[in-house]
């Protein structure tokens, strides 16, 4: 079974996902970070492929992009990096990025490659559903890669059952209106978006992600969904420190009180 | 016609609508109403009131003697420079604009390279009343400082993009992020034939005008509207794309266009998409781009601020991957030296994107009977301490 759905199988709530930008902040720190994220009790990475044109990221995302193709990051780096992936990780690993470079290095090599070092799943936020069923299903199918779609407030529930229908993982619900970046709390609006979705009762789980900086959002997020993904927040960490220690205490601290329910499950 | 858009919003190959689920709902609100509003009789009226009224339009057909004489064939120039705001942009600017109020948006943000697009929006928001953001690439608000004036007299907000390399494609990167902030409220007037669909079909219906008119006046002077050549220059290709539109589907007419080739195409200093650049996606579509081996999309470079785009519309590369576009490259030296002899020969000064069109002139083989049209899409007074540094450099 795919490593998401098991994920999603054995676990109820409180999932916490972690997005980093493949070489950032140094070129070989990707498969350290995805270590120490695993032995923090992060329940899945996502790992950013980095991409000179990144129009849905916010300021702190764009700047790993950019610091990390500065190093020389690239999808052939990555994957010469992810070789020893599994040796080190259990956890399921999506890859995140821009459609371009992936249809530079190919398509079909690209799924190939990532079913060789082990990923699980990709999101390609400028790969639209119509395209994507078009062109690129059969081939995520043929490498069992899964495709996490987005959903925003603006989605419209005709839209959302389709996204649901050909979602075979879970749906990606975007906190609200903007690029991605860190918010220090969710408004009522943003709560009454979680609970109509919520209410959908919809097919595929749900993480929210975009926002969730700390503590408090990461309960918020967890209350209306099976948990949360926390990108820009972590991505600030990484500029100050990327040691072992730091990254466990921040997994601890947005897990706050949850570490112990988490631990009942 | 044969090289319209698809009902998925392709051109051959090309086009389609890669955006992020955020900006859906916007790109998805346009495609579903734009056919409707633009071609309602209604739309259609005020279109044509103000382009004729406030733009100025139909711009003259000239047919240029001595530029004729000195190359010995006929030569007209579609004088797009005689546009308000000094080039063609601004028919694009109108029709969005008109489209943006009928759609209920309140808001309107444009994102700029040389400001020439900047300042045709702005121009329309200050006409509409409409609150404008125009995002422009920091080292472009250094480099084009009149226009930065022009649109902030206009009462256009100027955005620094502070992101990337600061140009262009980061300022249009910009207003897209912008967009997905602002859902509702806010239309995204994109500045030429790129961008999701239908943006790429709705640009090139808007600049259609060019060629509509050429039809109508090449007739009225030389008895039939069917030209031997159209020769434009491409950044984007919003020039192009309106000057060729009603010839492309009679084969007969020879389609030119001319892109900047900086300082050489093998100097890695080059705007050139369609000799260095492949098929990939940017800023929502499908298209020519130019980009390292990895996919990371490459900074251009050209003389001229309008030409250096990293990709051209997607319309553009279906019409050269099906051969009925031909594509030239012209250096910076070829432009300016083309767009000087046009000062002394004719007395106008061409902006230095539409001189690089003119540069051909020297490169193709004219027949004396021939009929050349030479889309002039804007004017050189925006260029003036561009002419005169490379004059001085020059001699």
């Amino acid at each position: 079974m795919n490593r998401i759905n098991k994920l999603f199988k054995e676990r109820e709530g409180d999932i916490l996902s972690v997005y980093f930008t493949a070489g950032y902040p140094q070129l070989d720190d990707t498969l350290k970070i995805a270590k120490s994220l695993e032995e923090a009790g992060a329940d899945l990475i996502e790992i950013g492929m980095p991409f000179s044109d990144p129009v849905a990221d916010g300021p702190t995302i764009q700047e790993s992009n950019k610091k990390a193709l500065d190093n020389g990051m690239s999808i052939k780096v990555l994957f010469d990096q992810l070789k020893e992936l599994r040796k080190e990780v259990s956890m399921p690993v999506i890859l995140m990025g821009y459609i371009n470079p992936i249809l530079q290095y190919g398509v079909e090599q690209f799924c190939e490659s990532c079913k060789a070092v082990g990923v699980d799943g990709l999101i390609i936020p400028d790969l639209p559903i119509a395209e994507y069923l078009k062109t690129h299903k059969t081939v995520f199918d043929k490498y069992d890669l899964k495709n996490v779609f987005l959903v925003t407030p603006q989605t419209s529930v005709e839209r959302i059952l389709t996204i649901d229908q050909h979602s075979d993982s879970f749906i990606y619900m975007v906190s609200s209106a903007g690029t991605t970046g860190a918010k220090t709390a969710f408004s009522e609006e943003n709560t009454k978006y979680f609970k109509r979705i919520n209410n959908m009762g919809l097919a595929n789980p749900t993480l929210i992600g975009f926002g969730i900086s700390n503590s408090e959002t990461f309960q918020q997020a967890a209350h209306y969904s099976r948990g949360a993904i926390i990108g820009s927040a972590f991505i600030k960490l990484l500029a100050t420190s990327k040691e072992r220690d730091s990254i466990s205490e921040f997994v601890k601290e947005i897990r706050g009180k949850m570490q112990d329910k988490r631990q009942k499950k | 016609m044969k090289f319209d858009v698809d009902k998925d919003g392709y051109y051959g190959n090309f086009g389609g609508a890669y955006i992020p689920e955020m900006l859906y709902p916007n790109v998805e609100e346009l495609r579903l109403n734009y056919l409707e509003v633009i071609n309602s009789s209604s739309f259609k009226e005020e279109f044509d009131s103000l382009l004729t009224h406030y733009v100025g339009r139909p711009t003259p057909l000239y047919l240029a003697n001595r530029l004729s004489e000195f190359y010995k064939t006929s030569i007209y120039l579609k004088r797009e420079d005689l546009c308000h705001t000094g080039a063609h942009k601004v028919n694009n600017t109108i029709g969005q604009i008109i489209l943006a109020k009928r759609l209920g948006k309140q808001k309107i943000i444009a994102e700029t390279g040389a400001g020439q697009h900047g300042v045709a929006t702005a121009t329309v928001c200050a006409l509409m009343g409409m609150e404008c953001f125009v995002y422009m690439g920091e080292i472009d608000i250094e480099r084009q400082k009149p226009n930065v004036e022009r649109m902030r007299l206009l009462g256009a907000t100027v955005v620094p993009a502070k992101s990337g390399s600061k140009t262009l494609k980061d300022a249009t990167n910009e207003a897209m992020r912008h967009w997905i902030s602002h859902p509702s409220n806010t239309h995204y007037i994109i500045g030429s034939v790129v961008g999701p669909h239908p943006y790429p079909d709705m640009v090139t219906r808007f600049q259609s005008v060019i060629s509509k008119e050429i039809k109508i006046q090449l007739r009225e002077q030389t008895s039939s509207e069917i030209p031997d050549y159209v020769v434009a220059c491409v950044g984007g290709g919003s020039n192009a794309a309106g000057a060729f539109y009603h010839y492309l589907d009679d084969e007969s007419v020879k389609l030119i266009a001319v892109e900047a080739a900086g300082k050489g195409n093998e100097t890695g200093q080059s705007a050139a998409t369609t000799v260095l650049g492949k098929a990939g996606v940017l800023h929502g579509s499908k298209t020519l781009l130019m980009q390292t081996e990895d996919g990371q999309v490459t900074e251009p470079y050209s003389i001229s601020a309008g030409l250096d785009y990293p990709g051209i519309g997607p319309i553009h590369a279906h019409l050269f991957e099906t051969g009925r576009v031909t594509f030239e490259s012209v250096k910076d030296d070829e432009a300016m030296i083309a767009g000087m002899q046009l000062c002394k020969l004719e007395g106008i000064i061409p902006a230095i994107e539409s001189a690089h069109a003119l540069a051909i002139l020297d490169k193709v083989k004219f027949k004396k009977e021939d009929v050349v049209v030479l889309n002039l899409s804007g004017r050189g007074d925006k260029d003036l301490d561009t002419y005169i540094n490379w004059k001085e450099n020059s001699i």
